[in-house]
């Protein structure tokens, strides 16, 4: 589904912040991308979705991302921002939702029944009429994680969805995102909830791959956690 | 709350204005704007002395608040602040016009006091009108329905993103405002030694919220074209209303409405 071969990146010349990046997800996988801070998660991110343009090849479900593909590469990929009042600039919750299905030309009635389906699926119904500047944090982030959903993706990114969350409302956006059959790539220093959420994590250090595997066996593994300004998941305190 | 805050819910507040439902809300983006253009065009047409022509076209505004149910002090306490700018263009008009056109009993009126309030009236109908525009039509709508007239693209997204950006930045003041009295107690205001700082901060906190939003409509595939807007077709009764508008402009710009009550009254 994504593949990123031999990429590389810089925002200054001669200071490259990705350095030869080479992986892949596979179709109805879910990836958690770890690392400290600068590390280059939301580079990588911003690389995947043509927001930035580096060297090397990315693929998206076959299609090079490039100017000439960007349209349909994004069509593909549903981003959740780190801070959702920025994905939710419109009015209110249904007209944020119904923003990009009718972009992609979907019709107003399919896009309406795709919007009910969303807000019924995730237990949202009542916050379709609401008000973006009216609603809690909580809701929010879960208003927009429905926004994305609405546009039906074929894999979901996400940029620290938990943070600046209550535990109940963490715990239902982890509910959520494990419940979605989607391709996900998950960057979050959270780790607990990318234990709960991913199968495999790819840890990024200085624009690099210093671990890729399965996310019990990276997440447990202390000393390298420890190598790259990480800790053990909380949940894994003692434990392993 | 702070300032910044009830600004923040001001602003929110038009939004929740304009999704209302009346018989003015119902009408199409296109009649509304096309309307609103030449209620504007006429206004700002009358002679800077024509007062007593200028008067009755308030009857415009005055109907459509009426019928959509926005209260006249919604708009005037939204436009608080612009007002008085406005109101403040003919200020130095009776120092410079002397010459007398006018008595009023005794009391002599020269021509730079007529013109000083035939701005301002100019000033508080386009207001008004604007205002009313904003308040009973989604504003992703006024851009369509602007494009639709072929206005350039490019000056659309930039109407669009000022709209959107206009939050953005003063949410980013009111947390830089937030953290600057928790650390200066008792401080009125910003001191005039921080405002370079603050100022600087403050547009590029701006700048990459802002870049940030416009990456979101991006990605979910804005591409300058607003299929997204509610847009209600225009219908019989737009017509009706744009028809009837601009009847009512005609006869008030070339009947001296205000001279023939004026006649009916004073024989």
């Amino acid at each position: 589904m994504i593949e990123f071969q031999n990429v590389s990146f810089s925002y200054e010349k001669g200071k490259s912040v990705i350095k030869g990046l080479s992986f892949s997800i596979a179709d109805g996988e879910a990836v958690g991308l770890i690392g400290a801070n600068g590390a280059g998660k939301s580079t990588v991110m911003k690389l995947l979705l043509g927001l930035l343009a580096g060297e090397g090849k990315i693929l998206v479900d076959g299609l090079e991302v490039n100017r000439a593909n960007l349209a349909a590469v994004r069509k593909k990929l549903g981003f959740v921002l780190q801070n959702s009042d920025n994905q939710m600039f419109m009015p209110t919750v249904y007209e944020d939702m119904i923003f990009a299905p009718l972009n992609y030309m979907v019709s107003r009635e399919e896009a309406e029944q795709r919007v009910d389906r969303v807000l019924s699926q995730l237990g949202l119904d009542y916050l379709k009429h609401r008000y973006n500047h009216k609603i809690s944090g909580g809701e929010k982030r879960m208003a927009a994680i429905a926004t994305v959903l609405a546009m039906e993706p074929e894999a979901i990114l996400m940029d620290e969805p938990t943070s600046a969350l209550d535990p109940y409302n963490r715990r239902i956006v982890i509910n959520t995102i494990r419940a979605l059959p989607q391709t996900k790539l998950i960057t979050s220093h959270d780790l607990d909830m990318i234990l709960d959420t991913c199968e495999r994590v790819i840890l990024l250090s200085d624009g690099q791959i210093a671990a890729d595997g399965p996310a019990d066996e990276i997440l447990r593994d202390r000393a390298l956690l420890e190598a790259n300004h990480m800790e053990l998941p909380l949940s894994l305190c003692g434990r392993e | 709350m702070n300032k910044m805050d009830k600004a923040l819910q001001e602003i929110g507040e038009m939004d929740e204005l304009a999704a209302r439902s009346s018989p003015i809300h119902n009408l199409s983006a296109t009649a509304k704007l096309l309307s609103t253009i030449a209620y504007i065009v006429t206004v700002v047409s009358f002679d800077k002395y024509d007062l007593s022509g200028l008067a009755p076209l308030l009857l415009w505004p005055v109907l459509l608040f009426q019928i959509s149910g926005i209260p006249v002090r919604t708009c005037f306490y939204k436009l608080r602040i612009v007002l008085p700018l406005v109101m403040a263009v003919g200020l130095f008009n009776p120092f410079f016009d002397r010459h007398i056109i006018l008595r009023l009993g005794t009391i002599a009126v020269s021509g730079g006091v007529v013109s000083m309030l035939t701005l301002m009236l100019k000033g508080v109908l386009c207001l008004m009108a604007s205002f009313l525009l904003v308040a009973t039509t989604p504003f992703d709508s006024i851009c369509a329905a602007l494009r639709k007239f072929h206005v350039p693209k490019t000056l659309v997204t930039l109407l669009l993103l000022t709209y959107r950006y206009v939050g953005v930045m003063t949410e980013e003041l009111a947390v830089m405002t937030d953290a600057y009295h928790l650390r200066a107690p008792g401080q009125k205001g910003i001191h005039v030694s921080a405002w370079g700082s603050f100022l600087g901060q403050l547009l590029l906190r701006s700048m990459d919220r802002a870049q940030e939003l416009y990456a979101s409509m991006l990605l979910r595939g804005y591409h300058q074209h607003f299929h997204y807007a509610p847009q209600k077709p225009f219908g019989k009764k737009d017509a009706v209303f744009l028809a009837g508008s601009l009847l009512l402009f005609a006869l008030l710009r070339f009947v001296d409405v205000a001279q023939l009550l004026g006649g009916v009254f004073v024989r």
